[in-house]
């Protein structure tokens, strides 16, 4: 037993010697990219947006094979993360998969937005519901709490099972933008706390396949027959609609640069909008940025 | 000759220090562990007031509110579940391999138990959400989703059934022989000796094993995110029944820090180093509870 108080001791010990030590910097994702040598080749670093992520990597390994002597070191932490690292160049480019906020365009007024590819996020429901079509507002309504029966919008009376995204996702985030919105005093319409949270677009996938009467979202490349994509505002959801402008809930996938991309970071930024860049962007479930 | 004896001593004290070195490895790095998530919390620490973590439940870190107290009270809800469930189970499988079962019964149950323990949680994750959920959907009550406690609980009790099943079976077998045939020369039946004789004396073994169960149950994750739901919010009853509690979704302190480290910007992610601190603690009072207990009943 003495030992054991001994031991937990000197646990709390350590713990309050790092009570003591100045806390850490908060790691940025992108700051060993940043500061890594030049050698012979030449270094972009990327970091941001797990959405983005994906594509840019995909984007860089062909990149690579085409171009000599550029090293391309692609990653994650999520569009807040791309936005802040943009902006004080632990990054040369960041990756969001939102418009910036309005408070980060006043806060770093010089971050340039490139959009290289678009995304559209599709309602998805178990194959149960009778439901084909919902406005924008009914969405909003639903994910909010205020709808809670199918029955109310002519379907069974049965409760709607609400399936979201953790916070902190850019799914989840552009959601909010384009769909939730705030309210006429500012503040944001929030995603009712009672809906189930997956932490993927593919556990979404699963769990609104399994449960009857849920209502989900998710990005549309992850689209398949075990669910049902619901027509927003009678535009069904599809690659093609959302190229052309007519359906409402397209994001784009951004790359940020502190001011316009200048030397091999313009030369990539050039080459992925090029058809080149843009044919992988659609082979890989995106819509071309333009 | 004594030349060749001398190298073998050193060899002897050579070794010694080596393992020394190991042991003190793992010792080391739990300390650079606890020294490491402590530091990492630190900035959310200062910034937000105690009481606004720890006592409220609203979780938003998008909006800057921080409450873990809904989660604290889904991992311990999930906890308590899971051993209402699983110890039955658990006791129950052990008696029968220590004290009923002949020797070809023993044989197959004990490494089908041992290999429950080797399966992945992530395994039993997939099971339970796409067997599990969808059973205890059959459940008819408004708003059941299959996701929630009792889905969790039931995925967890067979998650910690091999923890508690291997200790409690130690302990049962650690009982003296003749304690047992002292009883039965008393004319007890095999029944009776084992709750009124063996059991008994098996007490702290058995109380260990369900708290390393307890640990083992705080710290799960993957099939947790799987079956829960993850919604942060304070179970409460579905309808007037009590026992709709059980059909809630919850959120696990382990399933927050998971989900979210992905996306965390500074503020949340030294946030989810915080719930980090909660586990460790919670963790190392749990083992510091069954080590006392097992020391006191050796006194």
């Amino acid at each position: 037993m003495r030992r054991l108080t001994l031991f937990a001791v000197l646990m709390i010990a350590a713990m309050i010697l790092g009570a003591c030590a100045q806390p850490a910097k908060a790691p940025t994702q992108a700051s060993e990219a940043a500061t890594a040598p030049a050698g012979a080749k030449a270094n972009i670093s990327i970091a941001g947006s797990t959405t983005v992520q994906p594509l840019a990597e995909k984007l860089a390994g062909e990149y690579m094979k085409t171009t000599q002597n550029v090293m391309i070191d692609v990653k994650g932490g999520g569009s807040g993360v791309g936005v802040k690292s943009a902006a004080d160049g632990t990054a040369m480019i960041g990756m969001a998969s939102r418009k910036l906020s309005d408070e980060e365009k006043t806060a770093h007024p010089d971050l340039v937005a490139t959009v290289i590819a678009r995304d559209g996020i599709a309602l998805i429901v178990h194959p149960d519901v009778k439901i084909e079509n919902l406005t924008l507002d009914q969405a909003r309504d639903i994910f909010m709490g205020k709808i809670t029966n199918w029955k109310e919008l002519g379907g069974d009376d049965q409760m709607i099972v609400l399936v979201s995204r953790e916070e902190g996702s850019g799914t989840r985030t552009a959601f909010q933008e384009m769909v939730m919105k705030k309210d006429k005093d500012g503040n944001e319409n929030l995603i009712a706390d009672t809906a189930i949270l997956q932490s993927s677009n593919g556990a979404i996938l699963t769990t609104v396949s399994s449960t009857p009467y849920s209502l989900g979202y998710l990005s549309m490349g992850y689209l398949d027959a075990t669910v049902k994509a619901l027509k927003i505002n009678d535009v069904p959801a599809n690659e093609e609609n959302a190229a052309n402008g007519s359906y409402p809930v397209v994001r784009p996938l951004n790359f940020l640069t502190k001011g316009e991309p200048t030397g091999i970071a313009k030369a990539f930024v050039d080459w992925i909008l090029s058809d080149a860049g843009q044919t992988i962007v659609k082979a890989d479930g995106y819509i071309a940025a333009k | 000759m004594k030349a060749m004896r001398q190298d073998r001593f050193i060899v002897d004290r050579g070794i010694k220090y080596i393992l020394l070195v190991f042991a003190l490895i793992s010792i080391i790095v739990l300390f650079l562990i606890g020294f490491f998530i402590f530091r990492q919390s630190l900035p959310a620490l200062k910034t937000i007031p105690l009481g606004d973590i720890f006592l409220k439940t609203e979780w938003r870190p998008t909006m800057d509110r921080f409450g873990i107290l809904a989660m604290i009270v889904g991992s311990v809800m999930v906890t308590i579940g899971s051993l209402l469930l699983g110890v039955p189970l658990a006791i129950g499988c052990a008696i029968l391999l220590a004290e009923v079962a002949p020797k070809p019964v023993q044989e197959i149950v004990r490494p089908a138990v041992q290999l429950l323990g080797g399966i992945p949680s992530v395994i039993f994750g997939l099971f339970g959400m796409v067997v599990l959920v969808p059973l205890v959907r059959q459940i008819k009550v408004a708003g059941n989703t299959g996701f929630g406690l009792l889905s969790a609980s039931i995925v967890l009790a067979i998650m910690i059934l091999p923890t508690i099943t291997t200790i409690a079976e130690d302990a049962i077998r650690a009982v003296p022989e003749s304690f047992r045939n002292g009883s039965l020369a008393l004319g007890a039946t095999k029944w009776q000796t084992i709750t009124q004789v063996v059991l008994p004396s098996a007490r702290s073994g058995i109380v260990a094993a369900i708290i390393l169960g307890v640990g083992r149950a705080l710290g799960e994750t993957m099939a947790m995110i799987m079956v829960i739901g993850n919604s942060v919010i304070m179970p409460k009853p579905l309808n007037g029944n009590p026992f709709t509690i059980w059909l809630r979704q919850a959120r696990t302190l382990t399933g927050s820090i998971a989900t979210e480290i992905n996306y965390a910007a500074p503020t949340h992610e030294s946030m989810l180093f915080v719930i980090g601190v909660v586990l460790f603690i919670l963790i190392m009072i749990v083992n510091v509870i069954a080590r006392s207990i097992i020391r006191s009943n050796k006194n």
